[in-house]
Protein backbone atom coordinates (compact mmCIF):
# COMPACT_ATOMS: atom_id res chain seq x y z
CA UNK A 1 0.00 0.00 0.00
CA UNK A 2 3.02 2.34 0.14
CA UNK A 3 3.92 2.53 -3.55
CA UNK A 4 0.95 4.60 -4.67
CA UNK A 5 1.80 7.87 -6.41
CA UNK A 6 -1.51 9.74 -6.14
CA UNK A 7 -2.39 10.13 -2.43
CA UNK A 8 -5.63 8.58 -1.20
CA UNK A 9 -8.64 10.83 -0.77
CA UNK A 10 -8.02 12.49 2.60
CA UNK A 11 -10.48 13.61 5.24
CA UNK A 12 -11.15 17.30 4.68
CA UNK A 13 -11.66 20.13 7.14
CA UNK A 14 -13.37 22.09 8.53
CA UNK A 15 -15.68 19.20 9.42
CA UNK A 16 -16.44 19.58 13.12
CA UNK A 17 -17.73 16.04 13.86
CA UNK A 18 -14.69 14.08 12.71
CA UNK A 19 -11.91 16.61 13.28
CA UNK A 20 -11.08 15.40 16.85
CA UNK A 21 -10.83 11.81 15.59
CA UNK A 22 -8.41 12.71 12.83
CA UNK A 23 -6.32 15.04 15.06
CA UNK A 24 -5.73 12.10 17.43
CA UNK A 25 -4.49 9.92 14.58
CA UNK A 26 -1.40 12.12 14.31
CA UNK A 27 -0.33 10.55 17.64
CA UNK A 28 -1.48 7.10 16.46
CA UNK A 29 -4.49 7.16 18.77
CA UNK A 30 -7.66 5.41 17.58
CA UNK A 31 -10.48 7.22 19.35
CA UNK A 32 -14.23 6.73 19.70
CA UNK A 33 -17.04 8.28 21.70
CA UNK A 34 -19.26 6.94 24.44
CA UNK A 35 -22.39 8.45 25.93
CA UNK A 36 -21.96 9.42 29.59
CA UNK A 37 -25.71 9.10 30.15
CA UNK A 38 -26.52 5.70 28.60
CA UNK A 39 -23.12 4.14 27.84
CA UNK A 40 -23.84 3.74 24.10
CA UNK A 41 -20.75 3.67 21.88
CA UNK A 42 -21.05 6.30 19.15
CA UNK A 43 -19.13 5.92 15.89
CA UNK A 44 -18.69 7.60 13.38
CA UNK A 45 -18.05 10.69 15.53
CA UNK A 46 -20.93 13.03 16.22
CA UNK A 47 -21.98 15.52 18.90
CA UNK A 48 -24.97 13.55 20.11
CA UNK A 49 -25.72 10.05 21.33
CA UNK A 50 -27.54 8.10 18.61
CA UNK A 51 -29.49 6.10 21.21
CA UNK A 52 -30.70 8.79 23.63
CA UNK A 53 -29.96 12.12 21.96
CA UNK A 54 -27.72 13.32 24.77
CA UNK A 55 -24.92 15.79 24.01
CA UNK A 56 -22.93 14.40 26.94
CA UNK A 57 -20.32 12.32 25.08
CA UNK A 58 -16.74 11.53 26.06
CA UNK A 59 -13.78 10.52 23.89
CA UNK A 60 -11.97 7.23 24.63
CA UNK A 61 -8.93 5.56 23.08
CA UNK A 62 -9.19 2.07 21.61
CA UNK A 63 -6.55 -0.61 22.08
CA UNK A 64 -6.73 -1.10 18.31
CA UNK A 65 -7.66 -4.78 18.50
CA UNK A 66 -10.67 -6.32 16.79
CA UNK A 67 -12.02 -8.71 14.18
CA UNK A 68 -12.83 -8.38 10.48
CA UNK A 69 -16.63 -8.13 10.18
CA UNK A 70 -16.74 -8.25 6.38
CA UNK A 71 -14.68 -7.10 3.42
CA UNK A 72 -14.36 -7.05 -0.35
CA UNK A 73 -11.24 -7.35 -2.44
CA UNK A 74 -11.36 -4.58 -5.01
CA UNK A 75 -9.95 -5.65 -8.35
CA UNK A 76 -11.11 -2.69 -10.44
CA UNK A 77 -11.11 0.92 -9.24
CA UNK A 78 -10.99 3.76 -11.75
CA UNK A 79 -10.03 6.34 -9.11
CA UNK A 80 -6.37 7.28 -9.77
CA UNK A 81 -5.49 6.93 -6.07
CA UNK A 82 -6.32 3.23 -6.17
CA UNK A 83 -6.11 2.27 -9.86
CA UNK A 84 -2.53 0.98 -9.73
CA UNK A 85 -2.61 -0.63 -6.28
CA UNK A 86 -3.47 -4.14 -7.38
CA UNK A 87 -6.13 -6.04 -5.48
CA UNK A 88 -6.75 -4.61 -2.01
CA UNK A 89 -9.13 -5.47 0.82
CA UNK A 90 -11.61 -2.85 2.03
CA UNK A 91 -14.03 -3.71 4.79
CA UNK A 92 -15.37 -3.18 8.27
CA UNK A 93 -13.47 -4.07 11.43
CA UNK A 94 -15.32 -4.49 14.74
CA UNK A 95 -13.11 -3.12 17.51
CA UNK A 96 -13.21 -4.86 20.88
CA UNK A 97 -14.59 -1.67 22.45
CA UNK A 98 -17.77 -2.05 20.38
CA UNK A 99 -17.42 0.20 17.36
CA UNK A 100 -17.21 -0.66 13.66
CA UNK A 101 -14.80 1.18 11.38
CA UNK A 102 -14.30 1.10 7.63
CA UNK A 103 -10.68 0.41 6.78
CA UNK A 104 -8.24 -1.61 4.69
CA UNK A 105 -6.95 -5.00 5.78
CA UNK A 106 -3.27 -5.20 4.84
CA UNK A 107 -0.23 -7.31 5.65
CA UNK A 108 -1.38 -10.45 3.83
CA UNK A 109 0.03 -12.04 0.68
CA UNK A 110 -3.23 -12.53 -1.20
CA UNK A 111 -6.22 -10.63 0.19
CA UNK A 112 -8.73 -12.84 -1.67
CA UNK A 113 -7.59 -15.98 0.16
CA UNK A 114 -5.87 -14.66 3.28
CA UNK A 115 -8.50 -12.31 4.72
CA UNK A 116 -11.50 -13.95 6.42
CA UNK A 117 -14.59 -12.73 8.24
CA UNK A 118 -13.94 -13.08 11.96
CA UNK A 119 -10.14 -12.87 11.59
CA UNK A 120 -8.40 -11.10 14.51
CA UNK A 121 -6.62 -7.92 13.48
CA UNK A 122 -4.67 -5.03 15.02
CA UNK A 123 -4.28 -1.44 13.92
CA UNK A 124 -1.34 -0.44 11.70
CA UNK A 125 -0.86 3.28 11.11
CA UNK A 126 -0.09 4.75 7.71
CA UNK A 127 1.17 8.32 8.06
CA UNK A 128 -0.09 10.58 5.29
CA UNK A 129 1.80 13.17 3.24
CA UNK A 130 1.99 16.42 5.21
CA UNK A 131 2.26 14.58 8.53
CA UNK A 132 -0.98 15.93 10.00
CA UNK A 133 -2.98 12.70 9.98
CA UNK A 134 -2.40 8.97 9.93
CA UNK A 135 -4.76 6.33 8.55
CA UNK A 136 -5.71 3.37 10.76
CA UNK A 137 -5.25 0.25 8.62
CA UNK A 138 -5.49 -3.24 10.09
CA UNK A 139 -3.26 -6.30 9.79
CA UNK A 140 -3.48 -9.84 11.19
CA UNK A 141 -3.06 -9.73 14.98
CA UNK B 1 -57.84 -11.26 2.43
CA UNK B 2 -56.32 -8.66 0.17
CA UNK B 3 -56.90 -5.02 0.98
CA UNK B 4 -60.04 -3.98 -0.90
CA UNK B 5 -59.44 -0.26 -0.66
CA UNK B 6 -59.31 1.03 -4.20
CA UNK B 7 -58.12 4.59 -3.73
CA UNK B 8 -55.37 4.97 -6.32
CA UNK B 9 -54.13 3.01 -9.30
CA UNK B 10 -51.35 3.05 -11.84
CA UNK B 11 -53.23 4.03 -14.98
CA UNK B 12 -50.48 5.11 -17.37
CA UNK B 13 -46.95 3.85 -17.99
CA UNK B 14 -44.10 4.43 -20.38
CA UNK B 15 -40.57 3.12 -20.49
CA UNK B 16 -38.15 5.17 -22.59
CA UNK B 17 -36.98 2.61 -25.16
CA UNK B 18 -33.34 3.62 -25.68
CA UNK B 19 -30.43 2.82 -23.35
CA UNK B 20 -27.92 4.89 -25.32
CA UNK B 21 -29.43 8.25 -26.22
CA UNK B 22 -26.71 10.37 -27.84
CA UNK B 23 -25.55 13.88 -27.05
CA UNK B 24 -28.67 15.88 -27.99
CA UNK B 25 -30.97 14.20 -25.46
CA UNK B 26 -31.02 15.36 -21.82
CA UNK B 27 -32.38 13.68 -18.72
CA UNK B 28 -35.22 16.21 -18.72
CA UNK B 29 -36.08 15.36 -22.36
CA UNK B 30 -36.43 11.71 -21.33
CA UNK B 31 -38.69 12.69 -18.43
CA UNK B 32 -40.94 14.88 -20.61
CA UNK B 33 -41.27 12.38 -23.46
CA UNK B 34 -42.02 9.59 -20.99
CA UNK B 35 -44.63 11.77 -19.26
CA UNK B 36 -46.38 12.56 -22.55
CA UNK B 37 -46.54 8.91 -23.55
CA UNK B 38 -47.61 7.66 -20.12
CA UNK B 39 -50.45 10.21 -20.12
CA UNK B 40 -51.42 9.05 -23.65
CA UNK B 41 -51.34 5.44 -22.41
CA UNK B 42 -53.86 6.44 -19.74
CA UNK B 43 -55.98 8.58 -22.04
CA UNK B 44 -55.19 11.64 -19.93
CA UNK B 45 -53.65 14.96 -20.93
CA UNK B 46 -50.93 17.37 -19.81
CA UNK B 47 -53.44 19.65 -18.06
CA UNK B 48 -54.86 16.80 -15.94
CA UNK B 49 -51.68 16.50 -13.85
CA UNK B 50 -52.13 18.05 -10.40
CA UNK B 51 -49.36 16.26 -8.44
CA UNK B 52 -45.72 15.92 -9.50
CA UNK B 53 -42.97 13.76 -8.05
CA UNK B 54 -39.29 14.23 -8.80
CA UNK B 55 -36.03 12.78 -7.51
CA UNK B 56 -33.93 15.74 -8.63
CA UNK B 57 -32.28 14.56 -11.84
CA UNK B 58 -32.44 18.06 -13.34
CA UNK B 59 -30.33 19.49 -10.54
CA UNK B 60 -32.62 22.22 -9.22
CA UNK B 61 -34.73 19.96 -7.02
CA UNK B 62 -38.28 21.00 -6.29
CA UNK B 63 -37.94 24.37 -7.98
CA UNK B 64 -37.41 22.81 -11.38
CA UNK B 65 -39.95 20.12 -11.97
CA UNK B 66 -43.15 22.15 -12.42
CA UNK B 67 -41.20 24.96 -14.08
CA UNK B 68 -39.61 22.87 -16.83
CA UNK B 69 -42.74 20.84 -17.56
CA UNK B 70 -45.02 23.90 -17.36
CA UNK B 71 -47.33 22.42 -14.75
CA UNK B 72 -49.15 24.19 -11.91
CA UNK B 73 -49.47 21.29 -9.46
CA UNK B 74 -51.01 21.52 -6.01
CA UNK B 75 -48.88 18.65 -4.66
CA UNK B 76 -45.10 18.68 -5.15
CA UNK B 77 -42.97 15.88 -3.70
CA UNK B 78 -39.21 15.76 -4.18
CA UNK B 79 -38.40 12.63 -2.22
CA UNK B 80 -34.91 11.55 -3.28
CA UNK B 81 -33.63 8.38 -1.64
CA UNK B 82 -31.67 6.99 -4.59
CA UNK B 83 -32.96 4.06 -6.64
CA UNK B 84 -35.96 3.50 -4.41
CA UNK B 85 -37.24 7.08 -4.76
CA UNK B 86 -40.09 5.98 -7.04
CA UNK B 87 -41.50 3.44 -4.59
CA UNK B 88 -41.45 6.11 -1.89
CA UNK B 89 -43.06 8.56 -4.31
CA UNK B 90 -45.76 6.06 -5.33
CA UNK B 91 -46.59 5.59 -1.66
CA UNK B 92 -46.84 9.35 -1.22
CA UNK B 93 -48.98 9.72 -4.36
CA UNK B 94 -51.37 7.06 -3.04
CA UNK B 95 -51.65 8.93 0.26
CA UNK B 96 -52.12 12.32 -1.40
CA UNK B 97 -54.87 10.93 -3.64
CA UNK B 98 -56.55 9.06 -0.77
CA UNK B 99 -56.55 12.32 1.21
CA UNK B 100 -58.26 14.11 -1.66
CA UNK B 101 -55.28 16.40 -2.30
CA UNK B 102 -54.76 15.25 -5.89
CA UNK B 103 -56.37 13.23 -8.68
CA UNK B 104 -53.59 12.63 -11.23
CA UNK B 105 -50.02 12.13 -10.00
CA UNK B 106 -47.03 11.98 -12.35
CA UNK B 107 -43.74 10.26 -11.51
CA UNK B 108 -40.92 10.66 -14.04
CA UNK B 109 -37.32 9.58 -14.36
CA UNK B 110 -34.59 10.39 -16.85
CA UNK B 111 -30.86 9.75 -16.88
CA UNK B 112 -27.98 9.88 -19.32
CA UNK B 113 -25.57 8.07 -17.00
CA UNK B 114 -24.10 5.99 -19.81
CA UNK B 115 -23.64 8.86 -22.25
CA UNK B 116 -21.92 10.90 -19.53
CA UNK B 117 -19.60 7.92 -18.86
CA UNK B 118 -20.30 8.01 -15.17
CA UNK B 119 -18.15 5.37 -13.46
CA UNK B 120 -20.98 4.54 -11.09
CA UNK B 121 -19.80 1.15 -9.95
CA UNK B 122 -16.04 1.37 -10.04
CA UNK B 123 -15.37 5.08 -9.51
CA UNK B 124 -15.05 4.92 -5.74
CA UNK B 125 -15.03 7.90 -3.43
CA UNK B 126 -14.06 11.09 -5.14
CA UNK B 127 -12.94 13.24 -2.22
CA UNK B 128 -15.04 15.96 -3.88
CA UNK B 129 -17.94 18.05 -2.61
CA UNK B 130 -18.40 19.51 0.85
CA UNK B 131 -16.85 17.32 3.56
CA UNK B 132 -19.33 15.35 5.66
CA UNK B 133 -18.66 13.16 8.69
CA UNK B 134 -19.52 10.07 6.64
CA UNK B 135 -17.24 10.95 3.72
CA UNK B 136 -14.38 11.82 6.05
CA UNK B 137 -14.60 8.35 7.63
CA UNK B 138 -15.13 6.44 4.35
CA UNK B 139 -13.29 8.20 1.51
CA UNK B 140 -9.72 7.11 2.33
CA UNK B 141 -10.30 3.37 1.97
CA UNK B 142 -11.02 2.98 -1.75
CA UNK B 143 -14.49 1.54 -1.29
CA UNK B 144 -16.10 1.34 -4.73
CA UNK B 145 -19.86 1.12 -4.98
CA UNK B 146 -19.58 -2.51 -6.11
CA UNK B 147 -17.28 -3.35 -3.20
CA UNK B 148 -19.93 -1.99 -0.85
CA UNK B 149 -22.38 -4.62 -2.12
CA UNK B 150 -19.65 -7.28 -2.29
CA UNK B 151 -19.11 -6.82 1.47
CA UNK B 152 -22.74 -7.75 2.04
CA UNK B 153 -22.42 -10.83 -0.17
CA UNK B 154 -19.20 -11.82 1.61
CA UNK B 155 -20.86 -11.68 5.01
CA UNK B 156 -23.95 -13.54 3.72
CA UNK B 157 -21.72 -16.35 2.43
CA UNK B 158 -19.85 -16.44 5.76
CA UNK B 159 -22.93 -16.33 7.95
CA UNK B 160 -25.25 -18.62 5.96
CA UNK B 161 -22.92 -20.62 3.68
CA UNK B 162 -24.72 -19.24 0.64
CA UNK B 163 -22.87 -20.30 -2.53
CA UNK B 164 -21.83 -18.45 -5.67
CA UNK B 165 -23.93 -20.97 -7.64
CA UNK B 166 -27.02 -19.88 -5.70
CA UNK B 167 -26.35 -16.20 -6.28
CA UNK B 168 -25.84 -16.95 -10.00
CA UNK B 169 -29.43 -18.25 -10.26
CA UNK B 170 -30.58 -14.64 -10.04
CA UNK B 171 -28.43 -13.57 -13.00
CA UNK B 172 -29.51 -16.59 -15.07
CA UNK B 173 -33.27 -16.09 -14.54
CA UNK B 174 -33.03 -12.38 -15.20
CA UNK B 175 -31.09 -12.89 -18.43
CA UNK B 176 -33.70 -15.35 -19.68
CA UNK B 177 -36.29 -12.63 -19.27
CA UNK B 178 -34.06 -10.08 -21.00
CA UNK B 179 -33.66 -12.30 -24.07
CA UNK B 180 -37.45 -12.17 -24.50
CA UNK B 181 -37.60 -8.35 -24.24
CA UNK B 182 -36.55 -6.64 -27.52
CA UNK B 183 -35.60 -3.40 -25.72
CA UNK B 184 -33.34 -5.34 -23.36
CA UNK B 185 -31.72 -7.19 -26.27
CA UNK B 186 -31.09 -3.87 -27.99
CA UNK B 187 -29.68 -2.49 -24.73
CA UNK B 188 -27.23 -5.38 -24.36
CA UNK B 189 -26.26 -4.98 -28.02
CA UNK B 190 -25.81 -1.19 -27.81
CA UNK B 191 -23.80 -1.51 -24.59
CA UNK B 192 -21.54 -4.12 -26.22
CA UNK B 193 -22.32 -7.06 -23.93
CA UNK B 194 -20.10 -10.06 -24.77
CA UNK B 195 -23.25 -12.06 -25.49
CA UNK B 196 -26.94 -11.18 -25.53
CA UNK B 197 -28.30 -14.71 -25.25
CA UNK B 198 -29.11 -16.86 -22.25
CA UNK B 199 -26.34 -17.48 -19.74
CA UNK B 200 -25.54 -20.45 -17.52
CA UNK B 201 -24.56 -20.60 -13.88
CA UNK B 202 -21.07 -21.51 -15.09
CA UNK B 203 -20.96 -18.34 -17.24
CA UNK B 204 -21.63 -16.27 -14.12
CA UNK B 205 -19.01 -18.11 -12.06
CA UNK B 206 -16.33 -17.62 -14.71
CA UNK B 207 -17.08 -14.00 -15.57
CA UNK B 208 -14.51 -11.37 -14.59
CA UNK B 209 -14.09 -10.58 -10.90
CA UNK B 210 -14.87 -6.91 -10.20
CA UNK B 211 -14.92 -6.71 -6.40
CA UNK B 212 -14.51 -10.10 -4.76
CA UNK B 213 -16.92 -11.89 -4.30
CA UNK B 214 -18.96 -10.06 -6.98
CA UNK B 215 -18.32 -10.95 -10.62
CA UNK B 216 -19.27 -9.06 -13.77
CA UNK B 217 -22.46 -11.02 -14.51
CA UNK B 218 -23.74 -10.29 -10.98
CA UNK B 219 -23.52 -6.52 -11.57
CA UNK B 220 -26.06 -4.27 -13.26
CA UNK B 221 -25.23 -2.37 -16.40
CA UNK B 222 -24.83 1.40 -16.65
CA UNK B 223 -27.25 2.68 -19.29
CA UNK B 224 -29.23 5.75 -20.20
CA UNK B 225 -32.98 5.66 -19.89
CA UNK B 226 -36.05 6.62 -17.95
CA UNK B 227 -39.78 6.37 -17.80
CA UNK B 228 -43.00 7.67 -16.30
CA UNK B 229 -45.86 6.40 -14.17
CA UNK B 230 -49.28 8.04 -13.87
CA UNK B 231 -51.18 7.27 -10.66
CA UNK B 232 -54.81 8.35 -10.50
CA UNK B 233 -57.77 8.39 -8.15
CA UNK B 234 -60.51 5.75 -8.35
CA UNK B 235 -62.85 8.17 -10.15
CA UNK B 236 -60.25 8.99 -12.79
CA UNK B 237 -59.19 5.33 -13.08
CA UNK B 238 -62.73 4.34 -14.05
CA UNK B 239 -62.36 6.18 -17.35
CA UNK B 240 -58.76 5.52 -18.31
CA UNK B 241 -57.84 3.36 -21.32
CA UNK B 242 -56.09 0.43 -19.62
CA UNK B 243 -56.96 -1.89 -16.76
CA UNK B 244 -56.09 -0.09 -13.49
CA UNK B 245 -53.32 -1.52 -11.31
CA UNK B 246 -54.25 -0.73 -7.72
CA UNK B 247 -51.79 0.21 -4.99
CA UNK B 248 -52.82 -1.84 -1.96
CA UNK B 249 -49.81 -1.61 0.35
CA UNK B 250 -46.65 0.40 0.88
CA UNK B 251 -43.67 0.50 3.19
CA UNK B 252 -40.73 2.87 3.49
CA UNK B 253 -37.51 2.51 5.45
CA UNK B 254 -33.83 3.40 5.51
CA UNK B 255 -30.92 1.57 7.11
CA UNK B 256 -27.35 2.62 7.91
CA UNK B 257 -24.15 1.18 9.34
CA UNK B 258 -24.47 0.47 13.03
CA UNK B 259 -21.98 -0.79 15.57
CA UNK B 260 -22.76 -4.48 15.92
CA UNK B 261 -25.40 -4.38 13.17
CA UNK B 262 -26.13 -7.18 10.69
CA UNK B 263 -25.08 -6.00 7.23
CA UNK B 264 -26.98 -8.84 5.52
CA UNK B 265 -30.30 -7.33 6.61
CA UNK B 266 -31.67 -4.59 4.35
CA UNK B 267 -34.14 -1.84 5.16
CA UNK B 268 -36.69 -4.16 3.52
CA UNK B 269 -36.88 -6.04 6.82
CA UNK B 270 -38.65 -2.93 8.14
CA UNK B 271 -40.60 -1.77 5.08
CA UNK B 272 -41.58 -5.18 3.67
CA UNK B 273 -43.72 -6.46 6.56
CA UNK B 274 -45.44 -3.07 6.83
CA UNK B 275 -46.38 -3.20 3.15
CA UNK B 276 -47.62 -6.80 3.30
CA UNK B 277 -49.63 -6.17 6.46
CA UNK B 278 -51.32 -3.17 4.88
CA UNK B 279 -52.04 -5.08 1.67
CA UNK B 280 -53.42 -8.04 3.57
CA UNK B 281 -51.49 -10.53 1.45
CA UNK B 282 -48.68 -12.96 2.19
CA UNK B 283 -45.38 -13.07 0.29
CA UNK B 284 -46.27 -16.59 -0.88
CA UNK B 285 -49.25 -15.18 -2.81
CA UNK B 286 -47.13 -12.76 -4.87
CA UNK B 287 -46.97 -13.68 -8.57
CA UNK B 288 -44.40 -11.09 -9.64
CA UNK B 289 -41.46 -9.87 -7.55
CA UNK B 290 -39.85 -6.80 -9.07
CA UNK B 291 -36.83 -6.44 -6.80
CA UNK B 292 -34.06 -3.95 -7.38
CA UNK B 293 -31.22 -5.98 -8.92
CA UNK B 294 -28.29 -3.64 -8.67
CA UNK B 295 -26.41 -6.85 -7.81
CA UNK B 296 -27.37 -10.45 -7.07
CA UNK B 297 -26.95 -9.90 -3.34
CA UNK B 298 -29.49 -7.07 -3.34
CA UNK B 299 -32.19 -9.43 -4.62
CA UNK B 300 -31.26 -12.28 -2.29
CA UNK B 301 -31.20 -10.10 0.83
CA UNK B 302 -34.50 -8.42 -0.03
CA UNK B 303 -36.28 -11.71 -0.85
CA UNK B 304 -35.34 -12.88 2.64
CA UNK B 305 -36.14 -9.59 4.36
CA UNK B 306 -39.59 -9.46 2.75
CA UNK B 307 -40.26 -12.96 4.12
CA UNK B 308 -40.39 -14.83 0.82
CA UNK B 309 -38.21 -17.23 2.82
CA UNK B 310 -36.45 -17.20 6.19
CA UNK B 311 -33.34 -15.06 6.71
CA UNK B 312 -30.32 -16.99 5.49
CA UNK B 313 -32.36 -19.41 3.36
CA UNK B 314 -32.42 -17.25 0.23
CA UNK B 315 -29.77 -19.37 -1.47
CA UNK B 316 -31.84 -22.52 -1.24
CA UNK B 317 -35.00 -20.57 -2.14
CA UNK B 318 -33.71 -19.34 -5.51
CA UNK B 319 -32.18 -22.68 -6.57
CA UNK B 320 -33.41 -24.76 -9.47
CA UNK B 321 -34.56 -21.90 -11.70
CA UNK B 322 -37.44 -21.01 -9.42
CA UNK B 323 -37.38 -17.30 -10.32
CA UNK B 324 -37.94 -17.83 -14.06
CA UNK B 325 -41.32 -16.64 -15.39
CA UNK B 326 -42.18 -20.15 -16.58
CA UNK B 327 -40.99 -22.16 -13.56
CA UNK B 328 -44.53 -22.74 -12.35
CA UNK B 329 -43.53 -21.47 -8.92
CA UNK B 330 -44.02 -18.08 -7.31
CA UNK B 331 -42.66 -15.47 -7.54
CA UNK B 332 -41.29 -14.69 -11.00
CA UNK B 333 -38.41 -12.23 -10.64
CA UNK B 334 -37.71 -9.12 -12.72
CA UNK B 335 -39.50 -10.30 -15.83
CA UNK B 336 -38.31 -7.30 -17.89
CA UNK B 337 -34.66 -8.39 -17.69
CA UNK B 338 -33.81 -6.27 -14.68
CA UNK B 339 -30.90 -3.98 -14.06
CA UNK B 340 -28.63 -6.92 -14.74
CA UNK B 341 -29.73 -7.28 -18.36
CA UNK B 342 -32.23 -4.60 -19.45
CA UNK B 343 -31.42 -1.18 -18.05
CA UNK B 344 -29.85 0.61 -15.12
CA UNK B 345 -29.46 4.36 -15.57
CA UNK B 346 -28.64 4.87 -11.87
CA UNK B 347 -32.05 4.79 -10.17
CA UNK B 348 -33.97 1.73 -11.35
CA UNK B 349 -36.98 1.96 -9.05
CA UNK B 350 -39.39 3.31 -11.66
CA UNK B 351 -38.86 0.27 -13.90
CA UNK B 352 -40.01 -1.99 -11.08
CA UNK B 353 -43.38 -0.22 -11.07
CA UNK B 354 -43.54 -0.25 -14.88
CA UNK B 355 -42.97 -3.99 -15.33
CA UNK B 356 -45.19 -4.87 -12.35
CA UNK B 357 -47.97 -2.87 -14.03
CA UNK B 358 -47.32 -4.56 -17.40
CA UNK B 359 -47.61 -7.99 -15.77
CA UNK B 360 -50.88 -7.13 -14.03
CA UNK B 361 -52.23 -5.76 -17.33
CA UNK B 362 -51.07 -8.88 -19.20
CA UNK B 363 -48.57 -6.94 -21.36
CA UNK B 364 -45.18 -8.39 -20.38
CA UNK B 365 -42.81 -10.09 -22.82
CA UNK B 366 -42.45 -12.81 -20.18
CA UNK B 367 -46.06 -12.84 -19.10
CA UNK B 368 -47.00 -14.97 -16.11
CA UNK B 369 -50.50 -16.30 -16.88
CA UNK B 370 -53.19 -14.64 -14.79
CA UNK B 371 -50.76 -12.63 -12.65
CA UNK B 372 -52.83 -10.88 -9.99
CA UNK B 373 -50.42 -9.63 -7.33
CA UNK B 374 -47.02 -7.98 -7.66
CA UNK B 375 -44.53 -6.29 -5.40
CA UNK B 376 -42.08 -3.59 -6.47
CA UNK B 377 -39.25 -3.25 -3.98
CA UNK B 378 -36.68 -0.56 -4.66
CA UNK B 379 -33.30 -0.14 -3.08
CA UNK B 380 -31.36 3.11 -3.14
CA UNK B 381 -28.06 4.36 -1.80
CA UNK B 382 -25.67 1.51 -1.04
CA UNK B 383 -26.79 -1.78 0.46
CA UNK B 384 -23.63 -2.13 2.55
CA UNK B 385 -23.95 1.30 4.12
CA UNK B 386 -26.83 3.80 4.16
CA UNK B 387 -29.69 2.80 1.90
CA UNK B 388 -33.44 2.96 1.39
CA UNK B 389 -35.88 0.16 0.66
CA UNK B 390 -39.39 1.07 -0.41
CA UNK B 391 -42.04 -1.55 -1.19
CA UNK B 392 -45.26 -1.14 -3.18
CA UNK B 393 -47.78 -3.96 -3.44
CA UNK B 394 -49.98 -3.91 -6.52
CA UNK B 395 -53.17 -5.77 -7.44
CA UNK B 396 -55.42 -6.01 -10.47
CA UNK B 397 -59.18 -6.20 -10.22
ZN1 LIG C 1 -26.98 8.05 25.26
Amino acid sequence: MTTQRVPRPQPRFPEPDTEPFWKATKDHKLTYQKCNDCNTVVFYPRRHCTKCGSANLAWHTSKGLGAVYTFSVVVQNRNPSFRDLGAYAVGYVDLDEGFRIMTNVVGVKNPSTDVKCGMRVKVKWEDQPGGEISLPLFEPA
Amino acid sequence: MANQRREAAIVGIHEYPLRVVGPDVSAMHIKVESARKALEDAGLSWKDVDAVYDAGEGGLGGLEIADYFGFRPTVIDTTAVGGSSFEFQAAHAWRAIAAGKAKVALLTYGSTAHSQSRAIGTGGATGQGAPRPQSNMEDPWGLTLIAGYAMVKQRHMFQYHTTNEQFAEISVATRLHATRNPEAVKAMTDLAFVGTGEISIQDVLTSRMIADPLRLLECCMVSDGGGAVVIASRDVARNTKKRPVWIIGSGEATKYPENGGDITVSAGAQSGPIAFAEAGVRPGEIDIAMIYDSFTITVLAILEDMDFCKKGEGGAFVQGGRLKFNSGKKPALNTDGGGLSSNHPGMRGIFLLLEAARQLRGESHSQVPNARLAVATGNGGQLGSRHSTGAIILARD
